[in-house]
């Protein structure tokens, strides 16, 4: 069986959701405190995906996953590295998605672990909870999104806009192909303003991957739409289930 | 060393965007530009250089430091003209300082050096043109609570000419005097008894102190104490171990008082012994005959139901009145960490699952004059509160769900901070009852989380008492939702691993409620103070006992437990000390370094205290029927009743809650097309694997209660059992929990209307308890908060009595869950229930400033039948949108539905049930209970139709494709408007 760990501790708050996400899809999905991990490094192998959930590391304190993703960093880069080397996957949503980035594994381009991207304060200032509307890069090779192409799925955050460290940055983000979802207006009209993008976030991105495809932090919250009434619309819409499941069964499926 | 952090210029900071748009539009300044710089305040530690120092704090991609060097360059903002600088005063929890010396010490990996500290500040560098000293002061107010915090000011001119803001802010917190003092009562008359009282803030009747003179002149218990090297002389430490169990917050002693009754209405005049056993308990009792799910109500910190075989989910709602008027956003959030912690502590410990908050300020519109000195304006209060309940809820990972905002202009004095929380648990835990508690003598005593401060020190006696110029800054503290939320972690571990017996929160009263309440299930406890482990040096021993710092459990562990309980907290860094012993001698014994320092019996701890003897009356009043002018325009009335505080659209205030973290959300805050319009409460679904789910809903009618709080009361538990109902939920399974909000009710030469207080307080008891037995809605858990009034430049202003209904209920499945909005063009609108009429303390009330009469009632008998039928309407699937009736009756019911579904409507008054020869303005806008709008299907009009048959229901008319909202009555129009114009209106408050 695929096995997931959800890493948990010191204010991450949307694991348990994670892991009903992961077992719906098929996976064991215990949820690991980060200072059991840091006790026992080789644990790691044991699982096929890391899974870095939503909440609050830390209070969001000095930065969004700031510190979270410096003490994973610390002491667990070793064996994180080695896990993405084995062909193996790494999920990051929301402050998991901002640890991923403060720690460097993504888009980690020259793969040195350097912050390369941030994800800082929207535009508007303050913590938002809003349905967006993402739609999916063919051109990624993320294992996590193939075949996606749109889909509604919850933001909730205060600190998730995208920006980039450099132009040369944001060109190989692209030229690689590592934008792996967009917001977009529900029309598919541009140009794609407040609110469809929630944070104002460089050219509207939601989420990238690294250049392996394996590694995929986003900020909407896929884990919150794994049953057909999480949709704030699902007594208007002809909605049929929890499409945000898509991506669990993605992951547990690329190891079949 | 001086880390100055800040955006660089090309990412721009939505954070300083929102905050100078919140100053320009707050304070009407002319300011052009702000820039905002994080400060961390470093003390020296080897190997702690600038690039650790960047390593640690600084976002390289986003962001640039500047070390050593208060920054003032153009290149930051140009053209700035003053800098402002805040930073917290001594003791006052910093947050963000705390999280920094983690990170500092993960990062060192290394034991830092014993002191060190860290401090952080925020700087603000502005430019606007001309601002004089007074606006430059109105600014920094703005950005500053002076309780808690310090700041400064440097212009342009200054700081060229090289000042600049310390390195370092001073932190150390002055120690007390820490002896033990004797006060020997037994010599004291009655005015040095009062006065004692007064000086140490016991707040203390006399007959309470005469009490404590009493028990301490007794002949057997000065044997006993002489035991224990104890005199007849009080310890201090004794004094305010009493006040604090004795605190009306604590004891509820109103509730509890013997009242003589006298309504002159019907020329009888009864004593009733404690209305809360009286009415409050009775009703449960009554219900509890017909209804079995209940666990645990009224003795634990929150009422438990069983929710399905293998669960119970629990609800609490708490009160955070008086610190959130002298700190709105410290106030909000302990709130919040508060009420969480009265979940955790339930039963062997619950998972907060949800947060739900009815939040009461004055007008927002209060114009600047009539704001007394030493209160804060309404809409600062508001902005600090909802920061807090943001960040308390937020950071929790709890979702917020329901609740409201709600404007009086008798909330002005002291707004009202309902904080409610659910939890669920599962029903057997180690093959015990989830829900029982059990402390064995030999147990220890361990407190868990945060360190124990002076912050908060008589937050209880505090809140029993009126607001004033001279209330203690002590009483207000801040809490930290990350160092409570590791700790829940850690606690729900230990639960199921099972290495703990029982556990209860620290709250008002810190350890001498905690402990005291506690040491009732083994008979006693031994408290060790100089064990507790402290923020700072200084404490005196009773404040350490009273001392109520956030984020601490108290906790039983059985001895061969303990060892594992304390691996376990090390391991997820949450502190934990045992500091006493659970022992069976019926007494509380305290001691401070080796000594004795107090001994209380428990027998005089908890049923010492004098029983309060207090008048009620009520008076004989003749509400007469009020004939309103109907030759008003109905539109223009609607559009006004649409941009009521209350009633407008607070979306932008809601959405900065986190609503759907845990992924359980069902029913949103939201409903409708664009998300945007309101539903009538929440549902959840606390359990992944089972459809079955929760309803939150709240009721509060509390300008109902000028003309009879008995109706007030009838209609806010109607309010909320109605709105589980339109939710779709069983009617047969739903429990309410009471939280009362008074003025001062006990009659005294400075409060002549006390009596009638009282009366209504009576009144409300009544009413509440006549329709919960009437719907079989037990009470399950209550607060009541009795001195809601502020006395400030000699003026009293006291908030309205109000009663919030909380209501937790279930449905069979959320599948079936309705929602407010409309669906569908053609389909068709009904009314159900009987309209009656009723204006007097509707919101059409209060917007033409007239009493209109006779306020709403329920009629129970009528509503039940109707409820019934409508759940199995909703359970056949025959209702595809439901409204209840509530803020601005049928109209803005009517309209809210149509702005959802961004929808038309042709609607006509001919066929409302009731409603005959009435006004116009009265069948559109009074507020009778028990009513509903519902759209149906032309398809299920007969089925639905039959569902219904005996109770009263109406066709309104249909919904149409277009943006028309039309009334008619007969051939005549009587209100014409577009949804989407309704819509803006409604949206354009907040």
């Amino acid at each position: 069986m695929i096995k997931t760990a959800v890493v948990t501790g010191f204010g991450i708050n949307a694991d348990y959701e994670l892991q009903t996400a992961f077992e719906m899809a098929g996976a064991k999905a215990p949820l690991i405190h980060i200072k059991d991990l840091i006790h026992s490094p080789q644990r790691i192998k044991d699982f096929q995906i890391i899974a870095f959930p939503g909440g609050f590391s830390f209070g969001d304190h000095i930065g969004s996953g700031k510190v979270f993703g410096s003490l994973f960093k610390l002491k667990l880069k070793d064996v994180l590295q080695e896990h993405v080397e084995a062909g193996k996957l790494v999920i990051g949503i929301c402050n998991g998605f901002q640890v991923l980035v403060k720690m460097g594994i993504l888009p980690n381009l020259e793969n040195d672990w350097k912050q390369e991207v941030s994800l800082v304060h929207n535009d508007s200032g303050v913590f938002e909870d809003r349905w967006v509307r993402a739609s999916f890069n063919s051109k990624c090779q993320s294992p996590w999104i193939s075949g996606l192409t749109e889909m509604d799925l919850p933001v909730r955050h205060g600190e998730g806009k995208f920006v980039v460290g450099s132009d040369a940055i944001a060109r190989a983000l692209e030229e690689k192909n590592m934008i792996a979802l967009q917001y977009m207006n529900a029309d598919g009209s541009s140009p794609v303003e407040y609110p469809a993008n929630p944070n104002g976030s460089y050219k509207n991105i939601a989420g990238i991957c690294d250049p392996t495809g394996r590694v995929l932090g986003l900020m909407p919250h896929p884990e919150a739409f794994i049953q057909r009434e999480n949709h704030p619309l699902w007594q208007r819409r002809d909605i049929k289930s929890g499409e945000g499941l898509a991506f669990f069964e993605k992951g547990v499926s690329f190891f079949k | 060393m001086r880390c100055e952090i800040f955006y660089k210029n090309q990412f721009g900071d939505g954070r300083a965007d929102h905050l100078l748009k919140g100053i320009q539009k707050d304070l009407g300044l002319p300011l052009k530009a702000l820039k905002q710089v994080d400060v961390f305040l470093l003390e020296d530690h080897p190997e702690l250089d600038q690039e650790a120092a960047a390593e640690i704090f600084l976002d390289q991609v986003a962001q640039e430091m500047l070390v050593d060097h208060c920054a003032g360059s153009s290149d930051l903002l140009p053209g700035w003209d003053f800098m402002i600088e805040t930073a917290f005063r001594p003791g006052v929890t910093d947050q963000v300082a705390l999280t920094a010396y983690d990170a500092v010490k993960n990062y060192l990996g290394l034991t830092l050096k014993a002191n060190f500290h860290i401090q952080t500040a925020s700087k603000y560098l502005v430019a606007a043109d001309g601002l004089s000293a007074e606006q430059i002061e109105k600014l920094s107010s703005y950005l500053y609570n002076p309780l808690i915090q310090r700041a400064g000011t440097i212009s342009r001119g200054e700081w060229e000419k090289g000042e600049r803001f310390p390195s370092v802010y001073p932190y150390k917190v002055a120690a007390s005097d820490v002896e033990v003092h004797k006060i020997d009562t037994s010599l004291l008359s009655q005015a040095d008894l009062v006065n004692l009282s007064k000086k140490r803030l016991l707040a203390l009747s006399l007959d309470e102190m005469k009490a404590v003179q009493n028990y301490f002149a007794d002949p057997e218990v000065q044997a006993v104490r002489k035991k224990f090297g104890l005199g007849a002389e009080a310890t201090d430490v004794e004094l305010e171990m009493i006040a604090q169990t004795w605190s009306e917050h604590c004891k509820h002693k109103i509730f509890n008082a013997t009242i003589e009754y006298e309504n002159q209405e019907s020329g009888e005049t009864t004593t009733i012994k404690s209305i809360f056993k009286n009415y409050i308990k009775k009703t449960t009792d009554e219900v509890a005959k017909v209804r079995h799910f209940l666990r645990s109500v009224f003795h634990d910190n929150s009422g438990v139901i069983q929710f399905d075989d293998e669960t119970c989910v629990c609800f609490k709602v708490e009160t955070h009145n008086s610190p959130s008027a002298l700190d709105p956003y410290g106030g909000a959030i302990t709130g919040i960490v508060g009420v969480n912690r009265d979940i955790i502590g339930t039963g062997m410990g619950a998972k907060p699952i949800f947060n739900t908050n009815v939040l009461c300020f004055g007008d927002p519109n209060t114009p600047d004059s009539e704001i007394p000195k030493g209160i804060l304006h309404p809409r600062q209060v508001m902005s600090g509160v909802h920061k807090g309940i943001i960040d308390g809820g937020n950071q929790s990972g709890i979702p917020v769900v329901g609740g409201a905002f709600l404007f009086d202009e008798s909330y002005k004095g002291k707004p009202l901070v309902y904080c409610g929380t659910g939890g669920i648990l599962p029903a057997r835990i180690k093959g015990q009852n989830s829900w029982d508690k059990e402390i064995k003598p030999g147990d220890l005593a361990v407190m868990t989380g945060g360190r124990i401060g002076k912050d908060g020190i008589h937050g209880a006696t505090f809140s029993s008492q009126a607001l004033d110029e001279e209330s203690p800054v002590s009483a207000v503290q801040i809490g930290d939702p990350i160092t409570q939320k590791k700790m829940l972690d850690f606690l729900l571990e230990a639960r199921d691993k099972g290495l703990y017996r029982a556990m209860t929160d620290n709250g008002a009263g810190g350890l001498s409620s905690s402990l005291g309440e506690m040491a009732e299930f083994s008979g006693g406890v031994k408290i060790e103070l100089d064990k507790c482990p402290l923020k700072y040096q200084g404490l005196a021993p009773w404040e350490i006992l009273v001392s109520e710092s956030q984020e601490r459990m108290s906790l039983a562990v059985a001895p061969e437990n303990l060892p594992a309980f304390m691996a376990l907290a090390e391991e997820r860094e949450v502190e934990a000390t045992v500091v006493g012993e659970f022992i069976d001698t019926g007494n509380v014994e305290i001691l401070y370094e080796g000594k004795y320092v107090g001994l209380l019996s428990m027998k005089f701890l908890h049923d010492g205290l004098p029983e309060m003897k207090l008048k009620a009356l009520w008076p004989k009043k003749v509400i007469p029927a009020v004939k309103i002018d109907d030759n008003r325009d109905l539109t223009q009335d609607l559009e006004t009743l649409l941009a009521d505080p209350t009633i407008a659209s607070k979306e932008k205030l809601v959405r900065q809650y986190d609503h759907e973290v845990q992924a359980q959300s069902v029913i949103k805050p939201f409903a409708g097309e664009k998300m945007d319009a309101p539903s009538d409460g929440a549902v959840i679904r606390p359990k992944p694997g089972s459809y079955k789910g929760l309803t939150i809903t709240h009721g509060v009618c509390q300008r109902y209660g000028d003309v009879d709080a008995y109706d007030m009361a009838a209609c806010a538990l109607d309010e909320a059992f109605r709105a589980h109902i339109a939710l779709g939920g069983n009617p047969e399974e739903a429990s309410a929990l009471d939280n009362f909000c008074w003025p001062d009710p006990v009659e005294a030469p400075g409060n002549p209307d006390g009596a009638y207080k009282l009366a209504q307080l009576v009144r409300s008891c009544q009413g509440l308890m006549d329709t919960c037995v009437a719907y079989s809605v037990p009470l399950i858990s209550g607060k009541d908060s009795m001195k809601n009034d502020a006395v400030l430049e000699g003026k009293k202003i006291s908030v309205r009595p109000t009663l919030l209904v909380s209501l937790m209920g279930t449905l069979p499945d959320v599948r079936k869950a309705v929602n407010t909005d409309f669906k569908q063009a053609g389909d068709l609108i009904y009314i159900l229930g009987e309209t009656r009429g009723e204006l007097g303390g509707t919101f059409y009330e209060k917007m033409l400033k007239n009493a209109l009469g006779p306020c709403p009632k329920v009629d129970t008998k009528s509503a039940l039948a109707l409820y019934a039928k409508l759940y199995k309407a909703i359970q056949a699937g025959q209702v595809k949108s439901c409204h209840d009736l509530s803020d601005g009756g049928l109209a803005v019911a009517l309209a809210e539905s149509a702005m959802g579904g961004c929808l038309g409507v042709e609607c006509s008054l001919d066929q409302v049930p009731g409603a005959g020869q009435m006004e116009n303005s009265r069948a559109l806008f009074c507020e009778t209970p028990s009513r509903f709008i519902v759209s149906v299907s032309p398809g299920d009009q007969g089925n639905f139709e039959k569902t219904m048959a005996g109770s009263a229901f109406g066709i309104l008319g249909k919904v149409t494709g277009n943006q028309g909202f039309v009334i008619n009555r007969g051939n005549k129009e009587v209100l014409k408007s577009r949804t989407d114009n309704l819509s803006r209106i409604f949206k354009g408050v907040f």
